[in-house]
């Protein structure tokens, strides 16, 4: 397998790097994103059928890729014990079923999280970076990371400064992106979040793609689940696009994580066709693709109880939390 | 360890479709048997299983259902425009109810994958038949002059790549500007224009107005040959083409003839890369490359050959070649052992003419006709691959350095029916499309087709055209 880009960018492109002029003419030399072309090959892959053993399998891996996630300014240690004891038990009548991938959590819940899931394999990740505006200064950005990293989170998942970007300033990016990998040490994983929706155009997502495989992203993400548009079928099929691109060039494998508005078991399993026929099936696992989602994992269960008793069950037999 | 996401199958239940032991000609609202009471079997392609019994027309029966067009003409054109647009729009909405149905039909005589004749074949028919009813009560504003008469009666012959789709093509542009029609399915593909035959019954379309025989290569012959017929329409191989062309010469008959192709798909460097390989993917192998249109020539700048070769491979290691019926097929059968023995002596000579095949990993069924998806590189215009049409999943991959020579290798060949145009770049789209000998050119993305689009060929991929406005031409006095 792969391995994960160490702290230090380890990849044949460090000439790309060198300057802001280099870097552009590099992200601006990408091949161009036919927008109609793109949905329709998403859309085309939203049409198989995926059925019986495949479709438990689908299930399992699905449930398996979740990060559980709470960010509202209500949370509380209460919400979040909750929310880790159900990533470590999703299914309280089934214990068969797996666990999910992480809990996603804000800085400052850490603590809280990491007691919540101990012993049971469950990864705590966490939005540090000013998440989600990113409207803060590097300095402020680099404690959040600091303090979510020294409190245990095992994934760090930072908001890029779609300002910036929009900008053109892409080496104010890169540094930005570089200096958070730093902070994550050895420890932490870092996903580099788009936010797609602002980002708005196909080209800037393959852009941004390539910006934060460049600076060392383990995970490349679509969105904060804040903004109106957040993960598409089309926007993660050109990130795995890029993944794949991007690997073939460098050796490097970089995770895939789409994020808000994926609701639907049958929509979770859309994008695991996705997963499989654009990327491969290296990227089949919870190390390399995630959702972030907090209603998936319900209907992720309510499906796999289907399967297994012929019936659907209903919202009572899932947990609320 | 790698994880395995195998899809299960998923077939079409082929419960929805009843297929009757025989089948016998539609003349004059009726199905009767041919007259010296001939038949032949149709049978699907991915099983070699027998589907139904056909009835073989012959010239008595031809002869029979010109003059069951011939008069139904009288009363069907002199119906106002309104008239006839009704029964058209009856036509289409009972095409959609039976959209299911007609696509598992279409699916099991022909070959072709479930997700193409649900998803492009069928919702294709219905708009055609739509399109065509709403020209139906304004031919006066279609710009061939007011009031345009029918011609008559047009016996029309369509292929077995697409038969239900160009029995639309052909029968309502007919039906809409007041003309009668006998039809004549392939050979290997009868049963859904039989089906047809029963929607106009289900509509209550008159008599006469839609006649269909089913029969071979003589059938056609016989009915382009009657008198009596007014126009002749013909989609299919250029040789036959030709035929009728020599047959239909020096009479009155109007004639259009719709005829093979050799595509070229232009890629240049500045192409979205990944959106060129689907494109590439649809244009050839989009039912099995058994397509007129198909970009079967590859023409790809020099500077990014190899990368998008590599793409190239990698997405066809993805095809998935199979059951029809299974809604994760992308690949089906060829249509007949004729056509995957002509496919495979072209492909042979290919090898033995030095070009370099390569096909993915793939598992052929061990019943019916298969071919694997294939790509030629190192092809130039002097390969046979490069010139005749294979009409099979079969690409040939060439080179150029500039848009010039992009142009000139498109346009080197007797056809002239479709090409692709790949980059980024507005003004180059518009310049290389000006150049190109083709009827129909798309850019950034390829076989898309439309009731309302024009289509048709230059050179040897025939005149005249179907579709569009211009459709309407072809079955009026203009």
């Amino acid at each position: 397998m792969p391995t994960t880009a160490s702290a230090a960018p380890a990849h044949g492109l460090a000439d790309v790097t060198a300057s802001d002029s280099t870097l552009r003419r590099f992200l601006h030399g990408l091949p161009g994103v036919d927008a109609v072309g793109l949905e329709a090959r998403a859309a085309s892959l939203g049409t198989r059928s995926i059925k019986t053993t495949a479709k438990a399998y689908a299930l399992d891996l699905a449930i398996s890729m979740v990060d559980l996630t709470t960010l509202e300014g209500a949370d509380t240690p209460g919400k979040v014990r909750a929310l880790g004891a159900k990533a470590a038990h999703p299914d309280p009548t089934d214990r068969t079923a797996p666990t999910t991938a992480a809990v996603c959590v804000y800085p400052d819940m850490v603590p809280t999280a990491k007691e919540a899931v101990a012993g049971s394999g469950v990864k705590v990740a966490s939005v540090a970076t000013a998440f989600p505006a990113g409207r803060a200064s590097l300095a402020v950005k680099l404690a959040d990371v600091r303090e979510a990293v020294a409190a245990g989170a095992d994934e760090v998942d930072m908001v890029i400064d779609r300002g910036a970007f929009l900008a053109g300033n892409y080496m104010k990016v890169y540094d930005e992106i570089t200096a958070v990998r730093e902070a994550c040490g050895t420890s932490a994983r870092l996903k580099v979040i788009f936010e797609t929706g602002e980002l708005s155009t196909y080209d800037n997502i393959r852009r941004a793609s390539w910006l934060g495989m460049l600076a060392g992203a383990d995970f490349i993400k679509t969105s904060t689940g804040k903004v109106a548009v957040n993960a598409t079928p089309a926007n993660t099929l050109l990130m795995l696009e890029a993944v794949r691109d991007f690997r073939a060039q460098t050796g490097v494998q970089v995770g895939v994580k789409p994020a808000g508005g994926i609701r639907t078991a049958k929509d979770a399993i859309k994008f695991l066709v996705l997963v499989n026929e654009t990327a491969g099936e290296d990227w089949l696992d919870n190390h390399w693709f995630r959702f972030g989602a907090s209603s998936l994992l319900n209907d992720l269960l309510m499906q796999r109880q289907k399967l297994a008793t012929g019936r659907y069950s209903g919202p009572d037999y899932v947990t609320v939390d | 360890m790698a994880p395995v996401f195998e899809y299960a199958p998923a077939p079409e239940s082929r419960a929805v479709v009843d297929i009757a032991p025989s089948y016998g000609l539609f003349i004059d609202g009726e199905f009767t048997e041919a007259a010296d009471g001939k038949v032949f079997k149709t049978v699907s392609p991915s099983t070699e299983e027998v589907l139904s019994e056909v009835a073989e027309a012959g010239e008595a029966d031809v002869d029979r259902a010109v003059r069951a067009a011939r008069k139904a003409f009288e009363k069907w054109s002199a119906l106002p425009g309104a008239e006839r647009a009704k029964y058209l729009f009856r036509i289409a909405r009972i095409i959609q109810e039976r959209s299911r149905e007609l696509a598992v039909l279409e699916t099991l005589d022909n070959g072709k994958p479930i997700r193409e004749t649900r998803d492009a074949d069928l919702p294709l028919v219905a708009a055609h038949f739509f399109y065509y009813a709403g020209w139906a009560d304004k031919l006066d504003h279609a710009g061939y002059g007011a009031d345009p008469r029918p011609l008559g009666v047009a016996g029309q012959v369509i292929p077995w790549n697409f038969p239900l789709l160009m029995l639309a093509w052909k029968i309502a542009p007919a039906l809409a500007t007041g003309n009668t029609v006998v039809l004549k399915p392939a050979e290997t593909t009868p049963l859904s224009a039989l089906f047809f035959a029963d929607i106009c019954r289900q509509a209550g379309l008159p008599k006469g107005v839609v006649n269909i025989i089913t029969g071979d290569g003589r059938a056609g012959a016989a009915l382009t040959a009657h008198p009596d017929v007014n126009k002749v329409a013909f989609t299919g191989s250029t040789a036959v083409g030709k035929e009728i062309a020599r047959t239909v010469a020096g009479t009155r008959k109007k004639l259009t003839l719709e005829l093979g192709g050799k595509g070229a798909n232009i890629v240049f460097d500045d192409a979205p890369i990944d959106q060129a390989v689907e494109g590439i993917v649809s244009g050839i192998f989009f039912n099995q490359g058994q397509v007129c249109c198909a970009g079967s020539r590859l023409l790809v700048q020099e500077s990014i050959h190899d990368e998008l070769l590599d793409s190239l491979k990698r997405r066809l290691s993805t095809l998935r070649l199979g059951d029809p019926l299974d809604k994760n097929t992308d690949i089906g059968a060829i249509n007949s052992a004729e056509q995957l023995a002509r496919i495979t002596a072209l492909a042979d000579q290919g090898e033995a003419e030095g070009a370099e095949r390569w096909s993915p990993a793939c598992e052929l069924p061990s019943t019916g006709y298969w071919f694997a998806p294939t790509l030629f590189t190192n092809v130039t215009q002097a390969h046979t691959v490069a010139r005749d049409e294979i009409f099979g999943p079969v690409l040939s991959v060439l080179t150029f350095r500039t848009p010039d020579e992009a142009v000139a290798k498109a346009n080197n060949t007797p056809y002239g029916l479709s090409a692709g145009i790949w980059t980024e770049k507005g003004s180059r789209i518009l310049a290389v499309a000006n150049k190109l000998r083709a009827g129909v050119i798309w850019s950034n993305t390829f076989n898309k087709f439309d009731p309302t689009s024009p289509f048709g060929g230059y050179k040897e991929s025939g005149f005249g055209r179907e579709g569009g406005r211009h459709g309407l031409e072809a079955y009026l006095d203009v």
